[in-house]
């Protein structure tokens, strides 16, 4: 027969470009662009630890002055705005990033290491569909379900993580605004490059000075944001650790608190799954963004009877994924977000084989430059070794199995988180009961990391509380 | 010398068609289809982005692949022969062109393809079994099969019974196959499912594994004349099933996508979906084709484009 | 007058739906509105604040798991069975808080209507702060309230019957179980209250009250890692840093209200009810 030549794809990579990447950023306060005064750092390309960028990070000045905007912005006419006409300000948003969105996915890939196929496809599609989504609850508040009278509850201080960084920036502004409140937001400290072309597009979209300010920085901005006495409420995604100093720090202070934390979820595949599809679920559920997921499927649950048959179709799964150049068309796993991220992998990743679990991954060279860790699966994981048990934030799934419903769920259930859970099983009935069973926010069935802006997203226990996404997500920005 | 050794079970999946209980058994046995989860996996295979030397492998793989197919009722011998020439030199001006895999014709047309064919590599298919109903007696569907075979078709391309299918008939489909590769002699079978009247792609599933227990050498979509014909999804199940069967039984069958495959794109994106699913193993005539008609002419034209850097129209290349 | 002599009762503890003393063989006196000693209540110990909390998580899968309309009969009984010691109510609470007899009638009254009410809501809350959710995809989206687990309170110092049960009825209304911290110096209602409870069809567990010291007790709960939720209703605002700041280690829900928030004479609002819900929100696809 003919030639058998293998099919290699040859690179797609996007254009950079596109991403309009400016020398210098600096911080976003009462509708002006400045340097902030901090430190300068460089924003780095995780894929290749090129320097992006010098971002001209905030201070505590900076936050001083972006708490003051706010305020400012909140007591002078935002507040008091008329839904209408904030609705309007929040759809021009979500058309200019619908508009600009081959950008901001350029740009998100560059700053942040995740394949260009799913900034384009997820993290940018989805901000805009949050902005458009709570443009249109500007003007229902007082349908919402909150009482006939809802008020703002006043200046918004939200920190977020580096893992969807222009998504978790529409997550939290979005409802916020929406509400009638002001906000300062300070985005992770790796990855600020969307958040600060957000802020282009809010100013283009001529929002109020004050009402949007963003702010580059580091821990220490993030501390003075949340113990600034001029605000009133915090919003966090971010780790369990993180959150508890932060719940900590306003103890009993008045300000209201979201916590959006860790997880560890398990994605539990009975032997009646629809298999090919939860193999599917499982990659999507801990190799989607390179794991760096709070809800991502870090355990899989394999009934007993199939654990064989399934791990085997997994590896062979995982052998067709495509690892590599985050700004390829055809790339599946892109970059570790930073050195600092790829090194808790590695220690969490050995802890696993020190403990005994059985170390795979596929044959899938490393780039050289960048910061890169293969996809891995865990098997012969103990239940009490530290990677069935701590949230490893990277491309590493912990197999264990179980023999029953009950076993699945008390397995399942049996950690201090509880953010998500998968369930597949082509029988109603169990989904149903599992579901219910399941300690956790968010409940996949038969599917795996989904997100829409009217799906209430957030965790039990350990993995926060309070709500983003749907009507629910207006309850923290609402005094009622 | 033990005699506590069991006799080996009945490893051949062959032993599941003993009667219709059985065959209904493993068929339901099979695992179930997600509908939602099959078509977000089609579609994330979609955005693959194949470019420059890629593509052009992956034209010409596609033209190799194409069983260039005219089905209607006014196919006369020279639309026939003048499909076959386009078949084996589908671009006069570029020798490099490789030719089509096969040519499809009705049973009456073989010997007229047969001849114009002849010393090519192209082969000739025949559409049997009452196609594409397949509505009359079993007796009348093989003498249409042997017409074809003794007139030299190669390649026979039958349909199954749905209605016995839907019924859950599943052994009356069976014995049909059977009964038809047997009287195909050397010919191979193509074994058309009819997907867009089977539904569900469970359904797509266990016609598939029907098929391929009764000895199918390809699996193929659709006759093209129902809507919906091949799809993503209903690829991707039916690519699924031979892997799986090739996985379980070491034999490695093939599969046929017919209908509404009009675009060079299209043809890559499945070619994309056989390399990731199934696996590059696949990626050859012998196990892979599209049956289309107007497709050829969309890859010569990309074809064009890749070498000439610029858009084609459609009079640079030739009306079939 | 007759010569009997009364029989007084002995209040000790309600846990795991059994009337134990502390196990620190503790008590102290409860004086009444006047200076005399009404009563020796247990003085409970950290590890009756660790074996209340057991006994409500243990309590925690059966009561979470009943339906809402046994939930709505159970807490409906309750109110049945304070109505039949209405006297006796009125009485301690009199004795307890002082005032008028009216003042404490009516304090009684609302506090059987408050049982009433929330039993109302056990099968209608989740309708009110659940839903389907409109994806924009081929999935089936639903959201639900189920309860947060285990509930921490501090019961309001001043109000010893309708401040308690304003406060524990919201809580055991959506599945929830409690470990309460009784009024310090006004523990009695609470323990003539468990009896009712112990004979109104809540299982064991569901409630389980403490009487003792709050400032002794109440860092032992906040701090406890099976409690998911710390109700501070009871704790003066500048005392609640401390607790809160134990609460966060386990990331709990902390509920510190205004002083009067939901505890009053006044129709309390949902406030209590969705302080210790977790809105769960399930997908699934639509195909066939």
């Amino acid at each position: 027969m003919p030639d058998m030549k293998v099919f290699e794809y040859a690179p797609a990579p996007e254009s950079r470009d596109i991403a309009r990447l400016k020398p210098t950023y600096g911080v976003f306060v009462d509708g002006q662009f400045r340097p902030g005064r901090g430190e300068p750092v460089k924003s780095i390309n995780p894929a290749t630890e090129e320097a992006l960028a010098e971002i001209q990070e905030a201070d505590a000045s900076d936050v001083n002055d972006a708490v003051s905007a706010a305020r400012r912005a909140y007591d002078s006419g935002w507040s008091k705005l008329a839904g209408t006409q904030r609705a309007k300000y929040l759809y021009r948003i979500a058309r200019v990033i619908q508009e600009r969105s081959r950008e901001l996915a350029v740009l998100e890939t560059l700053d942040n290491g995740k394949p260009i196929r799913e900034s384009r496809d997820v993290d940018v599609p989805t901000a805009a569909a949050h902005f458009f989504d709570y443009a249109g609850w500007a003007d229902k508040l007082a349908y919402a379900g909150f009482g006939p009278n809802p008020h703002p509850v006043g200046v918004a201080a939200q920190v977020i993580p580096w893992n969807f960084p222009l998504l978790m920036a529409a997550w939290k502004i979005a409802p916020a605004l929406a509400a009638g409140n002001t906000v300062v937001l300070k985005p992770a400290e790796t990855t600020p490059l969307t958040a600060m072309t957000l802020a282009e597009i809010i100013a283009e979209c001529e929002l109020p000075p004050g009402v949007v300010n963003i702010l580059p920085g580091g821990p220490s901005v993030g501390q003075s944001l949340v113990d600034h006495p001029g605000v009133d409420k915090i919003a966090f995604t971010g780790s369990t650790a993180v959150g508890k100093q932060i719940q900590k720090s306003v103890a009993a202070s008045g300000k209201r608190l979201s916590l959006e934390l860790g997880g560890k979820a398990a994605n539990i595949v009975f032997d009646d799954a629809p298999l090919d599809q939860a193999v599917e679920g499982i990659v999507n559920g801990i190799f989607f963004n390179q794991g760096h997921v709070c809800c991502a499927g870090s355990r899989l649950l394999v009934q007993e009877s199939i654990a064989d048959v399934f791990i085997s179709a997994l590896k062979d799964r995982l052998q067709t994924l495509r690892l590599g150049d985050p700004m390829d068309k055809n790339t599946d796993i892109g970059a570790i977000n930073s050195a600092a991220q790829l090194g808790r992998i590695r220690v969490l990743a050995d802890a696993g084989e020190a403990e005994g679990g059985q170390r795979w991954s596929p044959d899938c060279p490393l780039p050289e430059r960048g910061f890169w860790f293969p996809p891995t699966i865990f098997t012969d994981v103990g239940p009490a070794s530290r990677i069935a048990r701590e949230e490893i934030f990277g491309p590493v799934l912990s197999v264990l199995t179980f023999r029953t419903p009950q076993e699945a769920v008390d397995k399942a259930n049996n950690t201090p988180y509880g953010l998500s859970a998968g369930i597949w099983t082509d029988k109603g009935s169990r989904i149903l009961w599992m579901a219910n069973k399941l300690r956790a926010g968010v409940v996949w069935a038969n599917t795996f990391n989904r997100f829409d802006p009217t799906s209430p997203f957030g965790g039990y226990t350990e993995s926060g509380f309070g709500r983003e996404g749907g009507r629910h997500g207006l309850e923290a920005y609402l005094d009622v | 010398m033990s005699t506590t050794e069991v006799a080996p079970p009945p490893g051949s999946v062959l032993d599941v068609s003993q009667d219709n209980a059985s065959l209904r058994r493993f068929l339901h046995g099979l695992p179930g289809v997600d509908q939602v989860g099959a078509e977000a996996r089609a579609a994330m295979l979609a955005t693959r982005s194949i470019k420059s030397s890629a593509k052009a492998w992956a034209i010409d793989t596609a033209i190799r692949m194409v069983d260039l197919t005219t089905l209607e009722g006014s196919d006369t011998p020279g639309k026939v022969r003048s499909l076959c020439a386009k078949g084996r030199r589908p671009d006069a001006a570029d020798p490099s062109t490789p030719s089509v895999a096969a040519i499809c014709v009705y049973g009456d047309r073989v010997d007229v393809a047969v001849e114009a064919l002849h010393g090519s590599s192209v082969q000739v298919a025949a559409v049997a079994t009452a196609f594409p109903s397949g509505r009359v007696a079993l007796q009348t569907k093989l003498l249409d099969v042997v017409d074809a075979v003794e007139a030299g078709a190669g390649e026979i391309d039958m349909v199954i019974d749905r209605a016995a299918f839907l019924a859950g008939d599943y052994l009356s489909v069976y014995e049909e196959i059977v009964a038809t590769k047997l009287v195909c002699g050397d010919a191979h079978l193509k074994v058309i499912l009819e997907t867009g009247e089977l539904v569900t792609l469970d359904s797509v599933r266990r016609a598939s594994w029907l098929a391929l227990l009764a000895g199918g050498d390809f699996i193929k979509t659709s006759t093209g004349k129902i809507s919906p014909a091949a799809t993503p999804p209903v690829a991707l199940v039916m690519l699924q099933a031979v892997r799986d069967f090739a996985a379980l039984t070491g034999d490695v069958r093939g599969v046929k996508l017919a209908g509404g495959i009009r675009t060079t794109k299209e043809a890559v994106r499945y070619l994309v979906m056989v390399n990731e699913v199934a696996g590059d193993r696949w990626l050859s005539p012998a196990t892979f084709r599209f049956g289309a008609s107007s497709l050829l002419n969309d890859l010569l034209q990309q074809r064009h484009k890749l070498s000439t850097g610029a858009y084609d129209g459609a009079d640079y290349v030739s009306v079939d | 007058m007759s010569d009997r002599l009364d029989v007084r009762k002995t209040y000790k503890l309600y846990i795991a739906g059994a009337f134990p003393r502390s196990e620190s063989g503790r008590s102290y006196p409860v004086s009444g509105a006047g200076d005399t000693v009404l009563a020796h209540a247990a003085q409970a110990s950290r590890k009756d604040v660790r074996d209340a909390v057991s006994a409500a998580r243990k309590a925690f899968g059966g009561w979470s798991g009943a339906t809402a309309y046994n939930r709505a009969q159970v807490l409906y009984r309750v109110a049945e069975m304070m109505e039949g010691r209405r006297e006796q109510f009125i009485a301690e609470v009199l004795a307890g808080d002082g005032g008028t007899r009216d003042a404490a009638a009516t304090v009684v009254d609302a506090a059987i209507d408050r049982w009433v009410w929330y039993a109302g809501w056990a099968d209608k809350y989740a309708q009110i702060a659940g839903g389907a959710n409109p994806v924009a995809g081929p999935y089936f989206n639903f959201s639900v309230p189920e309860p947060s687990g285990v509930v921490g309170i501090v019961a309001p110092q001043q109000d010893s019957l309708l401040g308690l049960i304003s406060v524990i009825a919201p809580a055991l209304t959506t599945g929830n179980t409690v470990v309460v911290l009784a009024a310090t110096d006004r523990p009695l209602a609470a323990i003539t209250l468990s009896e009712v409870l112990a004979t109104a069809d809540l299982p064991g567990g569901v409630v389980n009250v403490l009487t003792g010291y709050v400032a002794e007790l109440a860092p032992w709960l906040a701090s406890h890692r099976d409690v998911n939720c710390l109700d501070l209703t009871g704790v003066a605002a500048a005392d609640r840093v401390p607790l809160a700041v134990a609460a966060a280690d386990s990331v709990k829900r902390v509920h510190s209200p205004g002083e009067r928030a939901g505890i009053g004479l006044d129709e309390p609002g949902l406030a209590r009810l969705a302080a210790f819900v977790e809105i769960k929100t399930v997908w699934h696809p639509l195909g066939v």
